[in-house]
């Protein structure tokens, strides 16, 4: 039998996390607007951790609620949101490698085509290319992908 | 990377100014080494002499108790770091904090009610404290809740001595109890 994940002590968790979540959130809204994203994601990590149920996934669980916070924010300043800005990348980490945790529950040409557009950056053309379809093809294939994770988001 | 000191800083004390926290604990420092302290909205929860080590298994202890919203929040200690910071330099003899027993079994709940009794500057022996709660024979078994007590220095279990006045132990070290005892001058 698995042993139960506890929840660890806030803290902890926070330790655990907040670099990455800042640096994320750099990258999505931009230095100046990071801070008060920081702020709002962990106040709204406290408000719902006494709920969690077991302690599994909490890095995909607090890069989701800092993905929606950034989101909120490009909301609140009335941005267009339907292409997230590519900000540059600090910490070396590949971008494509933020997406996994929200596209992992996609199908799997949506998925493929949200990371090569979003997180590879590629054209219509490259990912018909890559995927073995039509550029028209590709283009539906991610703005499917796009809509299904901001209904999962919203 | 590293979060700023300053914004993390600002979102410990949102966490507590949006009463969001189970409990907030800091590191007080103080004449007998760091203490680990920690609060509820309900009051002072814990007072360990682990805070210079690792906290980890305190917060998860904190934690079983409190709940899991368990955060370093200075500003959430900052009356009971007050108090102690007074404590120490003999400006205060009496604590007024509000305490949280919770998790404490019943008996050591009446033990610790007790205690908190014994005036500064005095000793008493376990079997005295006994006595005062009302079952003389069990010396052994205060000196067992002496030395679980959460509340070490604000609840006086240093001022608790052997039938012969030797000063027995302490959870905290008995070079500790010594020093507490000679700051309040009931060591000559």
């Amino acid at each position: 039998m698995d042993a139960v994940v506890t929840i660890p002590p806030f803290e902890v968790f926070y330790a655990d996390h907040a670099g990455e979540v800042l640096s994320l959130l750099r990258r999505r809204v931009g230095r100046d607007r990071a801070d008060d994203a920081f702020q709002e994601t962990f106040l709204r990590a406290l408000r719902a951790y006494d709920r969690l149920e077991h302690g599994e996934h909490l890095r995909a669980w607090v890069l989701t609620i800092a993905t929606r916070v950034a989101i909120d924010t490009h909301r609140r300043a009335g941005d267009p949101i339907d292409e997230l800005p590519e900000l540059p990348d600090t910490d070396g980490r590949p971008a494509y490698e933020e997406l996994a945790f929200l596209t992992d529950a996609l199908p799997p040409k949506e998925r493929a085509a949200v990371v090569l557009r979003y997180g590879y950056d590629l054209d219509y053309e490259q990912i018909a290319a890559a995927l073995d379809s039509s550029p028209d093809a590709a283009r539906q294939a991610t703005s499917s992908g796009v809509r299904r994770l901001r209904r999962r988001i919203a | 990377m590293t979060v700023p000191a300053d914004l993390d800083r600002r979102f410990r004390d949102a966490a507590v100014q949006a009463q969001l926290l189970d409990a907030g604990y800091d590191i007080v420092e103080s004449p007998i080494g760091p203490l680990l302290v920690a609060a509820t909205d309900r009051g002072l929860l814990r007072v360990s002499f682990d805070g210079g080590g690792d906290p980890d298994a305190a917060l998860e202890h904190i934690a079983r108790v409190a709940g899991p919203r368990v955060l370093r929040a200075p500003r959430a200690v900052d009356t009971a770091r007050a108090e102690l910071d007074e404590y120490f330099t003999g400006r205060r003899r009496a604590f007024d904090l509000a305490v949280d027993l919770r998790g404490q079994p019943g008996f050591a709940v009446s033990v610790l009610a007790e205690l908190a009794m014994v005036p500064y500057g005095h000793t008493q022996t376990y079997g005295e404290l006994a006595t005062r709660v009302g079952n003389p024979k069990a010396a052994r078994a205060v000196g067992m809740v002496m030395n679980r007590n959460p509340l070490p220095i604000v609840l006086p279990c240093h001022r608790i001595v052997g039938a012969s006045g030797s000063l027995v132990g302490y959870g905290g070290g008995l070079e500790r109890k010594e020093q507490l005892l000679r700051l309040e001058g009931a060591m000559l």
